[in-house]
């Protein structure tokens, strides 16, 4: 393992001190129990939304805390969920009397921690609603009982989360928002290679130099099959049909586009697939009103993209393209 | 010996000396059905049980203060799934065992209650490819010991062994639930690593009455 770390278990704690150092005009850690929450805290009268989950998909969640996005972001260790104890803190801190709206991604770690975090918080008094994002149709409902997982459309909903509740939505109207927007987006992915946790040393799984694992999730989990390397037109074709045909997407339809890398790929080949990605969807009919490309969701140096779409009408739209400004996302 | 809160502190150091002892196995395991860090993560859980349990000043009045201090702090660091898995199983079971000794019948309640925490919170069932498949077949084998007369060591004993015989049996299995379902049928052919932990604390409870 060839790593530029210091010692594998401070891993997270340092890159996320390192982080706060870096942008304290927008964050502030708070220790014991361990967060990362918006400089100047809860805003009174405003739903708070919160995040998290394991490390390592940086800049997910921590550069999504900020005005217009998250206001408190939890993050784990390494690709495991954060504990109950956190998640019920971060609740609390960022609850400005309006009530919290929790985005979870679809993981048993993440979906456990955060149900036992906000009935803590709830016992405590503090309102809090769950989304739980599960975007990626790599995983068959028919077939998985835990259902699909979240994977890089999580960012696209904690962006429209976050602007519902900048706009003044109460609880109910900003789960609403988040909701609608998680039966709208739908993602796959592609590793071409696995990645290392620091505090394991050995790749997360083995995959031959000329084959690649479609259906891959965020936590350096293997994917759905494997299949002989391909070029990237092709390797594209697989993943924009899979969403576009999940989510029956129709000519005529808009839609945001994000092409996701997973922190090995560099943003020149990620722009290589969004090429291709909006032939196919011109092929198709569809127009693309929105794009993102870049590292958004990453599974720490594993090599590989995501193709994630999300079908936009005028208020998506609108939340989509209000003011943000986090340390990863701002216009 | 008697099941008491010396053994409940005895069973929580030696889970925490097996656990610690076979992490690089649960990370192995895991690395092949899962993402590799359950056995980092019960090593970081059971870590903290160890100091709590060295920090203690005096001696808890029941078996269930000393499950209820793991719990809480399995819950507070395990992270993952197994964190709120393992912390509501000794929770639950913390609730069942508020005396000082426990008898036979006590033994499979508390062995009952904890099955009942995770399947609550996990909703997995028996055949899932999870930790379900080790803590079932236990309380059945512990049930029967019982049952037959034995006392407290042997229904402990039984539980370890149907602990163990649960585990093995997820080898073959497809998983349904957990991390290892998104393999489908590639799942197939591993030890579930969660069934295997939970046969690791079964085992340290067994030997823990043993000694």
């Amino acid at each position: 393992m060839k790593k530029l770390i210091n010692d594998p278990r401070d891993v997270v704690v340092e890159s996320v001190e390192g982080f706060v150092l870096a942008h304290s005009d927008i964050v502030t850690v708070h220790g014991d129990p361990w967060y990362v929450a918006r400089v100047g805290g809860a805003v009174p009268g405003k739903v708070g939304v919160v995040s998290g989950g394991g490390s390592g998909h940086e800049p997910m969640h921590v550069g999504y805390v900020g005005a217009g996005m998250l206001d408190v972001a939890v993050p784990g260790p390494v690709f495991t969920s954060p504990t109950p104890d956190q998640i019920a803190a971060a609740v609390r801190a960022a609850d400005g009397g309006a009530g919290v709206l929790a985005v979870v991604k679809s993981y048993t770690g993440d979906v456990l921690n955060f149900e036992t975090g906000a009935e803590l918080a709830q016992a405590e008094g503090v309102e809090v609603e769950r989304v739980v994002v599960d975007d990626d149709c790599a995983v068959e409902s028919s077939t998985s009982a835990v259902g699909r997982r979240g994977v890089a459309g999580t960012v696209v909903v904690e962006k429209i989360a976050g602007a519902a509740a900048a706009r003044g939505d109460d609880l109910a109207g900003v789960a609403r928002v988040a909701r609608r927007a998680i039966e709208q987006v739908c993602s796959m992915g592609v590793a071409l290679a696995p990645c290392t946790v620091p505090h394991v040393g050995r790749p997360s799984f083995d995959l031959p130099d000329d084959e690649v694992e479609i259906g891959i999730g965020i936590h350096g989990e293997p994917g759905r099959r494997r299949v002989p390397l391909a070029s990237a037109d092709e390797i594209t074709t697989t993943l924009l049909d899979a969403v576009a045909d999940d989510l029956g997407i129709l000519a005529g339809e808009r839609v945001l586009l994000l092409v996701n890398g997973m922190g090995g790929t560099p943003l020149s080949e990620l722009y290589i697939v969004y090429r291709r990605a909006r032939a196919l969807l011109a092929d198709r009919g569809v127009r693309v009103t929105r794009s993102l490309v870049g590292d958004y969701t990453t599974a720490l140096e594993m090599q590989g993209a995501s193709v994630s779409l999300l079908r936009l009408d005028d208020e998506l739209t609108a939340l989509w393209d209000a003011p943000v400004h986090t340390a990863a996302l701002r216009w | 010996m008697t099941v008491d809160v010396g053994w409940a502190i005895d069973w929580a150091r030696r889970a925490a000396a097996t656990v610690v002892e076979h992490r690089d196995e649960l990370i192995e395991l895991d690395r092949q059905i899962g993402d590799g860090d359950h056995g980092e993560n019960m090593a970081r859980g059971f870590v903290a049980v160890l100091a709590r349990i060295d920090a203690l000043t005096e001696r808890p009045a029941q078996v269930g203060d000393v499950l209820r201090m793991v719990a809480t702090t399995l819950m507070s660091t395990v992270g993952g799934a197994a964190g709120p898995l393992y912390g509501t199983a000794y929770l639950r079971a913390a609730t069942v065992t508020a005396a000082p000794t426990l008898g036979p019948v006590d033994i499979v309640a508390m062995l009952e209650a904890a099955l009942e925490g995770v399947v609550a919170r996990g909703r997995a069932r028996v055949g899932e490819k999870t930790m379900v498949d080790a803590w079932a077949p236990a309380v059945t084998e512990a049930a029967a010991a019982a049952d037959a007369g034995g006392d407290p060591t042997a229904v402990l004993r039984a539980a370890a062994v149907g602990a163990s015989a649960g585990a093995a049996s997820t080898v073959p299995l497809v998983a349904t639930k957990g991390r290892a379902s998104y393999l489908g049928e590639r799942s197939a052919g591993h030890l579930d690593p969660g069934a295997r932990s939970t046969e690791l604390l079964l085992v340290a409870a067994a030997e823990a009455a043993s000694r």
